[in-house]
């Protein structure tokens, strides 16, 4: 085998874009987990719920680009019921409780997508305007895959936006540094953390969605999703989303080119460096920062 | 009712007789002798989690890792490795759990409350990964087949286990022996610092204890239970398949100690048989029978977070004594 350049940058490129459906799930879980210290293991069940949602619309109104805005609101309104009516009844009871209710939901929530779906699982084509590949100059690349890049990035800022540009961002913000204090200031906390588990669920929403026309949608699609963005997280430092998405590009690489030498080591190796960085660094990368710091 | 007190009292001053005499007769309760191993084995596995969740506080997510390395470590030993003892067969897999416990709770230990939970989590899913790519010695996505089930050699008496009783009680004398050995574990100094730690952690530490030690040690005992569940189970079903190390095999321990009780003594078994009789009776109307499961666990983490024998120790007249409160 030659290790040339040219072989290697596709590996780079498909890493970038598994690195950036990582980022979206790996900032979701991080965001509510710094604001309401809950992990969200449902976030895996969620994503499948994204990718299913995103075939179900596209079946029904023949128009992917309004399929990939439904589906993750729809998803983002189930994060806001699941919250309301869940997880709001666990505050003050060990930290542990909402990973076991999350753990039963997601449990919940695949076997009901294979009553409704089939066990089987479904293929989803990207839309025809993004069907073919785009000539970069130097390689081809699928357009599809350079479209999930470029939301993901949109994504992002607007995210950044949001928590930096504006006063409910602001509050976000102070309430995962110091919720008693925010409360002291007559803020209603309730309603912003049913609003941030709706984003962060809606952000898996989104990423199922994306990586449906990819990899299709069947029911457990999200288990091994969940457990390596949840590395991810650890990796880059919890409640930082910065961290999440330094990380979330890194382990994209790390899969991307390690299933470029050795296909059978890279579901391992994305383990292998977790347990490096918590060697090293068992706080992970941005660990001491606090959010968007 | 003053028998069901007096009953009550004898089961919480005698919390192994009581185990022994039930699970004695256990196996002409059951509607069929299989299930009887089956509780018998998982409540072992649910012992060992209990241990680490129910009485030192910490959650793991990855059981399945301790459980899969005993399966696959007697696995090896017998189908792979031919060694002709049935006892050093069934020492290598609780040795090669302790050893993977001792080495994945040095890492996941490095994090506290919920990382923990989702580093043991991630650790197991690696061993998954590996016995799935490593064929050769574990049979890969087949599973380990052909585990031989040797006769008991007891000093010169050869016992088999190949009928269904014939390995119930060989197996009923072993959970027994482990049952013992947790009640020692729990009556000793250790098991108290064990409960202190869950209670307060910086407070054990403040008195003096090496609380990251003392959880290594529980992490290993737990990993050395669940390994000994595993390697048990290697021998009932004679394969070793490769999902006794997916993370589903985690979440049922999980369920099984909660729906039985956390950090109560007959919790576990309690759990591991309401999961498999409502396991072996679901499946018969429906497929989706994990849905019904999941939902039943929902409720109980949101309303009955003690669980079925929690809630009955807590509610019942004399209740409390058959835990050994007073």
């Amino acid at each position: 085998m030659e290790f040339s350049v040219a072989a290697v940058l596709p590996q780079i490129f498909t890493g970038l874009v598994l690195g950036m459906i990582f980022v979206l799930l790996a900032i979701g879980l991080s965001l509510i987990f710094g604001l309401m210290t809950v992990v969200n293991f449902a976030h895996g069940a969620l994503y499948m719920l994204g990718a299913y949602f995103t075939v179900f619309f596209l079946g029904y109104t023949r128009n992917f680009w309004l399929a990939l805005l439904l589906a993750p609101l729809m998803v983002g309104m189930f994060g806001l019921l699941v919250e309301r009516f869940l997880i709001r009844r666990l505050y003050g009871r060990s930290p542990d409780d909402p990973l076991l209710l999350t753990f039963g939901l997601s449990l919940v929530l695949i076997e009901t997508a294979k009553l409704l779906w089939g066990k089987i699982g479904l293929t989803l084509d990207p839309p025809r305007e993004l069907g073919g590949a785009v000539n970069l100059g130097f390689m081809a690349f699928p357009a599809y895959r350079l479209f999930v890049i470029a939301v993901t990035v949109v994504v992002l800022l607007a995210l950044w936006a949001f928590l930096t540009r504006t006063n409910v961002g602001l509050i976000i913000r102070a309430g995962s540094r110091d919720p008693l204090m925010v409360r002291a200031l007559g803020i209603d906390l309730n309603r912003i953390w049913l609003l941030v588990f709706g984003i962060g669920c809606g952000l898996a929403g989104l990423a199922g969605a994306l990586a449906g026309p990819m990899r299709g949608a069947y029911a457990e699609m999200g288990v091994t999703m969940v457990i390596e963005s949840f590395v991810v997280v650890v990796v880059g430092g919890m409640g930082s989303l910065l961290g999440a998405v330094v990380a979330g590009i890194m382990m994209g690489q790390v899969v991307g080119i390690t299933t470029f030498f050795a296909p059978q080591l890279a579901e391992i190796m994305v383990f292998v460096v977790m347990a490096l960085v918590l060697l090293v660094r068992p706080s992970g990368i941005f660990g001491e920062a606090g959010l968007m710091e | 009712m003053p028998g069901a007190r007096a009953v009550a009292g004898w089961v919480g001053r005698h919390p192994v007789g009581a185990f022994v005499v039930f699970f004695a007769v256990f196996p002409f309760l059951v509607p069929y002798k299989a299930l009887a191993s089956q509780v018998l084995i998982f409540g072992l596995f649910a012992l060992g989690f209990n241990l680490l969740y129910g009485y030192t506080g910490l959650l793991s997510f990855g059981h399945a890792a301790y459980y899969g390395l005993g399966a696959y470590g007697t696995g090896i030993a017998l189908a792979k490795l031919k060694l002709g003892s049935l006892w050093l067969g069934l020492a290598a897999g609780p040795l090669l759990a302790v050893l993977g416990g001792a080495a994945i709770g040095f890492f996941c230990l490095r994090r506290r409350g919920i990382y923990f939970a989702m580093l043991t989590l991630a650790f197991a899913q690696l061993l998954y990964f590996i016995a799935f790519h490593l064929a050769d010695l574990t049979g890969g996505d087949d599973g380990l087949r052909g585990i031989p089930q040797l006769p008991v050699n007891l000093f010169g008496w050869k016992i088999s286990i190949e009928s269904t009783l014939g390995f119930y009680y060989f197996a009923f004398a072993l959970v027994c022996l482990a049952v013992a050995g947790l009640k020692r574990i729990l009556d000793s100094p250790f098991g108290t610092v064990l409960q202190a730690i869950r209670e307060n952690g910086d407070r054990a530490a403040a008195c003096g204890y090496d609380v990251r030690r003392i959880k290594h040690l529980s992490f290993v005992f737990s990993a050395l239970f669940a390994g000994l569940a595993g390697a048990l189970d290697a021998l009932r079903l004679a394969v070793v398949p490769v999902e006794s190390l997916y993370w589903v095999t985690s979440g049922q321990v999980v369920i099984m100690t909660l729906l039985g009780g956390a950090g109560t003594f007959f919790g576990p078994f309690v759990g591991a048989g309401t999961y498999l009789v409502l396991e072996d009776r679901l499946s018969v109307f429906t497929e989706s029978w994990p849905l019904v499961i999941g939902l039943i666990f929902m409720t109980f983490v949101l309303f009955l977070p003690k669980g079925i024998w929690g809630t009955l120790v807590a509610n019942l007249p004399g209740g409390a004594s058959a835990e050994g409160q007073p």
